[in-house]
Order: C-alpha cells, then structure tokens, then sequence
C-alpha cells in the first residue's frame, strides 16, 4: 500500500471515526476512578491466588462442582429444547422452500430476529417470574433465546445448500419430503450439529451467569461470594468457570472438527 | 460418500448416537428440575406480565435515550480500547514477526483464558476491584474486546502474504519495523472490519452490564424490573433493540465497503 494511494473519501472516514472515539471518550464520567486504591487490589489479587480448595467438594450438592454440573446441564438442555424448535422455524424462515410465497419465509425470519433480540438475562428475568427462581427458569430462558440464534443459522445454512441434488430426484419425480428427506437433510446434518454443538459452548458460558437474576447455576454463589468480598471463595468458582468452559470447548471443538 | 456410508448400513452408530443424547437430556432434565408442565400452569403470570408489557410508557423516552447514548459512548471507548491492546498481542501470538514458540504459547494460553471468563462475571468482578460506575463497563467491555478481537486478528495474519516481510528482512529492517510496515497495512482493513464487528458485539452485550452495575442503560432496565414497572421495561427493550438494528446496519454497511 503506497501512501499516494489514500483517497479523500479514506481520509474523511478517519476523521469521522476519530471524531466518534473521541466524542464518546469525553463523555464518560471517570469520577468513579477516585475511589479505586491500590490496596484494595491487592488485596483482591492476593484472594484470588489463594482458592478455597474445601469449597470444591463437600458432598452438600451447593459446592462448586454439582453447581457446575448443573450449569452444564443447564445449558445442555436449553441447547437441546432450541435445536429441536429451531427446526420448524427454519422450515417455515427458508425461501428456497417457499419459491411460490416468500411472504411466508419473511414472518420466519421475522420471528426469529424479535426472539434474538432479547438479551438472555432478559429471557432470564421474564422465566424466573413465570416458573420461579430455579435451573428450569435458566433453561427456558437459554432456550428461548437460542431458538433465535440457531433458526438464522439454520436458515442460512438451508438457503445456501447446493441444491443440484435437489434437482436430480425433483427430475425423477420425487415430491418436497422426498427431496427433504433424502437430499436436504444428508447434506445439512453435519453442519447443523456443528451448529447446535457450537452453541452449546456459547450457553455454557451464558448459563454461569444467568444466576446472577436467580435462574439456577454458579452464577448466584459467585455474585454473593463477590459481594460479601470472600476473594478465595470467587477464585475456586472462577477457576471452575473457567476450567470447565475450556473443556467443553475442546471437546466439542474436536467433535466439530470430525463432522467436518 | 460410499454406499457403506450411508445410515443404513450404519444404523448401529446412529443409535449409539441417539442413546447418548437421550440419556444426556434425561439425566439435565433430572438436574435441573425441568418441569414443562409449569409452564402451561403458569400462563396467568405470562398473560399478566405481558399485558402490562405490551402497554409501553412512551413518554419514559425522554428520560432513558441519556443513558442510551451513554451506553454507546461506553461500547465505543471500550472497543476502541481492547482493539489498541489487542494489536500488539496478536502480533506476539503469531511466530510470523517473533520467530519464538514459546512467546506464542504464553500468549495463546493467555488470551484463552482472558476469553473463557463470561461477560457479566467479568463485569461483577471489576465493579468489586474498581468500583460502581461507568469506567467499570468500559473497562469490562475493553477485557472481552480484546480477548475476542485479538484472536482474529492473529488468525487474520497468519494468512498473509510472506513476500513483504521477506523485502523488508532483506533490507535490515527489524522486527518492530516488519510489523508495522509489512505485516500492519496487510491486515488493517481486518483489524477495522473486526473492530466493527466486535462494536456490534458490545452494544448488544453493554446494555445489559447496568445489571451488575457496570453503568448505561442497564442500570434502568435492573431499577424497572425491580419496580415492576413493565411498562417501562418493554420501552427499554424496545430503545435497546432499536440502537442494536441502527448499529448492525450502520457497521455491516461500512464493513461492506471495506471488503
């Protein structure tokens, strides 16, 4: 890239972007800063290095390892309910199925963007209402929201398939289940286990916070062990987080690596 | 695909499959308490909720496009900061510029777990370090940018192109030098398609950082709920889901010209 070669349009484009970064960097208030003390870190450091290593198992079903457990299945199940409904709405939101009305793959596509929309910890709030304070609160609320996610996925997936396989059984006469069955489905299996497997690591992660509203996990021991300042206890559940998200991303990072 | 692939004649390895999932949801549906039933008992909860959520109080506008603008002020310094520290320690995590392995495993390790620490613990935890307020949900924002940002962009460069780093070599230049003049211009439009994309990523995640007092727009969201107040709730949501539109198309556009 020779310098002569920046355009105008290039230059006012920085200058826009500068104007913006700067805009929004004068505006925040930085008065909380005043009260932070270096002493107070340290102290935060030096109970983060220090886990409590009794608080990991202690056979109460409240220690860190059935509540990450929990978690798990938390987000395994929320995983499972989304895919299974993720389907349907995928049939109705792909408009290579529906060449004659594609006003019909807009209201998919229409449903799936409002349920994305939403924050989990929304969803969250809302289902801690409904169902009360518990796991099962947590696994609607990821559920629901990864219907969302998943059926754009799936949508897009069914959209850009190669549809030369289609065309050869519609040219000996199969019907659209036919097709869907033997054709469609085959081909996009894979993928979509990739896809669900995919955002079972991302619920996961968004299971260890959902506590933090009452929705079950080891989201709400963490933010009470952060508020009563127990630094050696936020460092063993920390770590668990942490550990445990690693694995479940390797694991199914290797799986996904094979479906390939 | 050969015929021996096909599910007929692996049937058994389907099965297998299907048993292991299902005995996976049974044994989650069995932790976590799921009872769908209560779903449908409870209908009168929804139905009350929902009729005061679908009357929102238009008026509370006025009063929450402050903190709105405050949240993207919030994402926009907060991106811009994790990008300015991602750049270096992506270049460190590839062996292109170092040539040193072990520099690139340290930071590689380092960065997954900088990644592996979900968003709203990480804002839990720097409100209890740095205290309440709106530095805190930029520095939040500033942790999970760069820990995102950083890994594409060290992927984005270790597909460059080789031979301007060669020229560069052969002419003495040294390290800090190859980076900034050979390895830098070929992934900048990168760095700023991703810089976009990871400001998407903020907003969508900021407006809910109010909720453990990481400031914006969330701190709104917490005090309606904790009121009771669905009529302001659904305004929030609604303004929320306006900006996260307005954003997605402004960026996809701008990342469109980019490419």
């Amino acid at each position: 890239m020779i310098k002569q070669n920046r355009s105008y349009k290039k230059l006012i484009l920085t200058a826009v972007a500068a104007a913006v970064i700067l805009y929004s960097a004068a505006g925040i208030d930085y008065s909380g800063l005043a009260s932070f003390s270096l002493s107070m870190a340290g102290d935060v450091f030096r109970g983060l290095f220090h886990p409590q290593w009794s608080y990991f198992y202690d056979g109460s079903g409240e220690d860190v390892f059935s509540l990450l457990l929990l978690t798990i299945g938390i987000a395994f199940l929320g995983t499972a309910i989304a895919t299974l409904l993720a389907l349907p709405i995928m049939l109705i939101s792909a408009a290579n199925l529906w060449k004659s009305r594609p006003a019909v793959a807009k209201i998919g596509k229409f449903i799936c963007n409002v349920l994305r929309a939403f924050p989990e910890l929304v969803y969250a709030i809302i289902f801690v209402k409904m169902v009360g304070p518990g796991p099962f609160a947590g696994v609607l609320a990821i559920g629901v929201h990864q219907i969302g996610m998943l059926g754009k996925l799936f949508t897009e997936e069914m959209e850009g398939m190669e549809e030369q396989s289609v065309e050869a059984m519609q040219a000996v006469g199969a019907g659209f289940w036919q097709t869907f069955f033997y054709a469609r489905v085959p081909q996009l299996m894979p993928i979509y286990t990739s896809l669900s497997l995919n955002h079972f690591e991302i619920a996961v992660r968004s299971a260890s916070t959902l506590g933090l509203v009452g929705a079950g996990g080891i989201g709400a021991p963490l933010i009470f062990a952060i508020q009563a300042r127990n630094w050696d206890k936020v460092s063993i559940i920390l770590l668990g987080v942490i550990l445990t998200v690693f694995l479940i991303d390797t694991v199914t990072g290797a799986i996904r690596k094979k479906l390939r | 695909m050969k015929l021996k692939d096909t599910v007929h004649f692996q049937w058994y390895k389907t099965l297998f499959i299907v048993c292991i999932l299902l005995v996976c949801i049974g044994s989650a549906v069995h932790v976590t308490e799921a009872d769908f039933v209560e779903v449908f008992s409870n209908v009168d909860q929804m139905t009350s909720f929902m009729s005061r959520f679908l009357k929102p109080d238009f008026t509370y506008i006025l009063k929450i496009w402050e903190p709105m603008l405050l949240t993207i002020k919030m994402s926009v310094t907060g991106t811009v900061l994790g990008v300015a520290f991602a750049v270096p320690f992506a270049f460190l995590a590839t062996t292109i510029v170092t040539k040193n392995r072990i520099v690139t495993m340290v930071i590689r390790f380092f960065l997954d777990i900088i990644r592996t620490i979900p968003n709203l613990l990480l804002a839990a935890l720097l409100v209890a370090i740095v205290g309440i307020g709106e530095f805190t949900g930029v520095l939040t924002i500033a942790v999970f940018t760069f820990g995102m940002v950083s890994q594409l962009i060290y992927e984005a460069i270790e597909t460059i192109d080789y031979g301007p780093i060669e020229a560069a070599e052969s002419i003495g230049a040294n390290k800090i030098q190859t980076a900034v003049w050979s390895v830098l211009p070929q992934v900048l439009n990168q760095i700023a398609s991703y810089t976009l994309y990871a400001l998407e990523v903020n907003v969508r995640a900021s407006t809910v950082l109010g909720y453990v007092g990481a400031g914006g727009i969330g701190v709104i969201l917490n005090s309606s709920l904790a009121l009771l107040r669905y009529d302001r709730v659904s305004v929030v949501i609604l303004m929320i889901l306006i900006v996260v539109v307005i954003v997605d198309g402004l960026s996809e556009a701008i990342r469109r010209r980019l490419s």
